[in-house]
């Protein structure tokens, strides 16, 4: 699938939340998600992430194509979320376990992936390599063009 | 108090030969007087080699005019004469007394062997002019003064070495000799330079004075003395960053008090040996203790931060409260800078209503202490007349302790709060009142996103007290809060992607956001409320 899967938003903080792009699949109409899953392999489940003091030691590091969970749909379809960004890993979203519907209904807000943190040195090409909103749909855009030419 | 006895003759004869100036010769003898030591240099030149010219049947005989209590040490006959060493190894021959009228002609003073000068020049009038003109020149406001002298270390090194020549040759005659027996170096200059300043200065001298007045003194010539400290007592010397020099002076201090006598003597010279050169004073310092100045701050602007902010070098946004209450401050008190505090804070686009924010600022090293009420009005007025974006009231000169106050109340005390929400579903009447009857609503807030680069990531339970509704239309409505100190109030309104919980959005069943917030009150009652 596309590698533009994921939507990150950035406050003026560095502090990045990942959550899914408005063209994922499990975002589109009829998708059923029956399970969510933040362990990723067997010696490591984002759930068991654990950050102290301002500096957040002790987290997770995650890179670009670091996964960060696994979700299951109806149609027996398993989806892998990447990290897309280098930094730490500071929180998963619990609520999406609970409550998985608020992934779907609120992807951008109360149904977001995790919360990363770049590190201070990278922050700044971390942005550089997301696209803005109007850069996404263009490139949506070409890409519903070029299938529909084939 | 003691006079100069008998049983003092071979110290005092034993220390004069070997250029130890006579204040320093006085404190080894446990002589008390302070008026004593304040005598001209010469005078006591003067007496001491009388005392040493007098044979027995002439005791007390020399002009120490002070009635004292009589010893209570038991009074030997003095049977050694000058020159005569039968002491442990590495004690020196010592020279017979030189011929009195070559010493009284030669009137160039020898840097004393113990003190290197402290208790020679440094008590003298020229060097007290040179300070107080560094006093004066520096035009601080002071009503009393504290006067803190810093010691080269090796002068501890050479007190020891001359105690422990002291105690033996008191030794001799059955006599013990504890170091605290010895009146201290510092306390005898303090007795002989403090009244001479306060004259100079018109104030008295007091331990407790926030005006201090400071003299670093070295010996650069001795400065290698202490090092065979090191070898002798490693474990009292710490390694030290900042090229500073290992050997400060309580490391010596320790050290000596560890070591054994034989090793000292091994590496020590007993007596110490005669300096070319007095010490010198490196620096004389003036420094007041810091004021601290209280109020209440309004903040009107909805683009001001309460401190600087600066990115890279660069500065963000114009000023900050701190700034613009402070600056005036600083002319006035003439401070070298400032510490700014206040109990709690708020956001750039938060304004500050009703009776103000508390806030106390650290003025450092203030050059003017002194003001009226009268003049803080008039200080507070000059604040309020030179911006828009903030006002104070209440400014009034408080302790270091009120600190202590204000900062309670960041934590305790509660704040109240008007915010202006949106929701993004319309909302009626009914749909908001039932948010007046929730009371003790507890929260969960997470540490907000917006702070999370530089807060650790906690759980933070809090409570809003009451809240009232004020509906305008259809998306938007106001409402006041009465919320626990600490409280994050954007966060509680637009849910902070659901990290606090319960908030406003969930309460609605509607998304919504905080389009404006302001400070009503902050229940802290200080500082005290003046009559503005």
């Amino acid at each position: 699938f596309s590698q533009l899967q994921h939507h990150n938003y950035i406050s003026s903080c560095r502090i990045c939340v990942i959550t899914l792009a408005e063209a994922h699949p499990l975002l589109q109409n009829g998708k059923t998600i029956t399970s969510i899953n933040y362990q990723i392999s067997p010696n490591c489940s984002r759930l068991q992430n654990k950050v102290s003091g301002k500096s957040k030691r002790g987290a997770q590091f995650l890179t670009e194509l670091a996964p960060l969970c696994r979700i299951s749909s109806s149609d027996g379809e398993e989806y892998t979320i990447y990290s897309c960004i280098r930094g730490r890993l500071i929180e998963v979203n619990e609520n999406i376990l609970s409550n998985p519907a608020i992934l779907q209904e609120k992807p951008s807000t109360e149904g977001y992936i995790a919360v990363v943190l770049p590190k201070f040195e990278e922050s700044k090409s971390v942005t550089q390599g997301l696209l803005t909103q109007k850069e996404y749909e263009e490139v949506l855009l070409k890409r519903l063009n070029s299938s529909s030419l084939n | 108090m003691s006079l100069l006895t008998e049983k003092d003759r071979p110290v005092v004869q034993l220390l004069m030969d070997t250029d130890t100036c006579p204040r320093c010769v006085l404190r080894f003898c446990c002589v008390a007087s302070q008026t004593l030591y304040r005598r001209p240099y010469k005078d006591l030149m003067k007496d001491l080699k009388e005392f040493l010219k007098n044979n027995k049947e002439k005791e007390d005989t020399v002009c120490f005019d002070i009635a004292d209590p009589p010893c209570k040490r038991i009074r030997l006959e003095h049977t050694e004469g000058p020159g005569d060493v039968n002491h442990n190894g590495a004690l020196q021959q010592i020279p017979s007394v030189s011929d009195e009228n070559a010493a009284m002609e030669n009137s160039a003073v020898k840097a004393c062997n113990v003190c290197l000068g402290i208790l020679q020049e440094f008590c003298e009038a020229d060097f007290v002019k040179k300070v107080c003109q560094k006093v004066n020149s520096a035009d601080y406001q002071f009503t009393s003064f504290v006067f803190s002298v810093s010691l080269p270390p090796q002068l501890s090194v050479r007190e020891h070495a001359a105690w422990l020549l002291v105690k033996q040759e008191m030794g001799k005659l059955g006599l013990s000799l504890a170091r605290d027996d010895i009146v201290q170096l510092k306390e005898a200059y303090k007795w002989i330079i403090h009244p001479q300043l306060s004259e100079e200065l018109n104030v008295p001298a007091d331990g407790k004075s926030l005006f201090e007045v400071s003299v670093v003194f070295a010996h650069p010539e001795t400065a290698e003395e202490c090092h065979f400290l090191a070898t002798a007592c490693p474990d009292c010397f710490k390694p030290v960053k900042n090229k500073q020099s290992v050997f400060t002076r309580m490391a010596v201090v320790k050290a000596l008090e560890k070591i054994k006598e034989e090793d000292f003597l091994k590496h020590f010279p007993c007596p110490p040996s005669s300096p070319k050169n007095l010490c010198v004073a490196l620096e004389i310092q003036c420094n007041n203790g810091a004021v601290f100045v209280a109020g209440r701050y309004n903040k009107y602007s909805r683009n001001l931060p309460q401190t600087p902010w600066i990115i890279d070098g660069e500065r963000k946004l114009e000023s900050s409260v701190e700034e613009l209450i402070s600056e005036h401050l600083m002319a006035e008190f003439k401070a070298d800078s400032f510490n700014f505090s206040s109990s709690g804070r708020e956001d750039v686009d938060v304004r500050t209503l009703g009776n103000g924010r508390p806030f106390a600022i650290e003025l450092v090293n203030p050059r003017r202490i002194r003001f009226t009420a009268e003049e803080m009005k008039g200080l507070q007025q000059t604040i309020n007349n030179s911006s828009d974006k903030i006002q104070v009231r209440d400014l009034q000169l408080v302790t270091r302790s009120a600190i202590g106050r204000m900062k309670e109340g960041e934590e305790e005390k509660t704040k109240t709060y008007s915010a202006l929400i949106w929701t993004d579903k319309a909302i009626q009447r009914e749909d908001i009142a039932f948010l007046d009857d929730i009371k003790e609503l507890k929260l969960d807030q997470k540490t907000p996103l917006r702070v999370l680069h530089r807060r650790p990531l906690a759980v933070r339970c809090r409570i809003i007290h009451t809240m009232k509704s004020e509906y305008i239309d259809e998306h938007h409505f106001r409402l006041h809060l009465k919320t626990q100190a600490g409280t994050y109030i954007k966060e509680f309104v637009h849910g902070d992607f659901g990290r606090t919980k319960p908030n406003i959005g969930s309460l609605l069943n509607r998304t919504t956001d905080i389009l404006e917030l302001d400070v009503e009150s902050v229940d802290v009652d200080w500082p005290p409320t003046l009559d503005n």
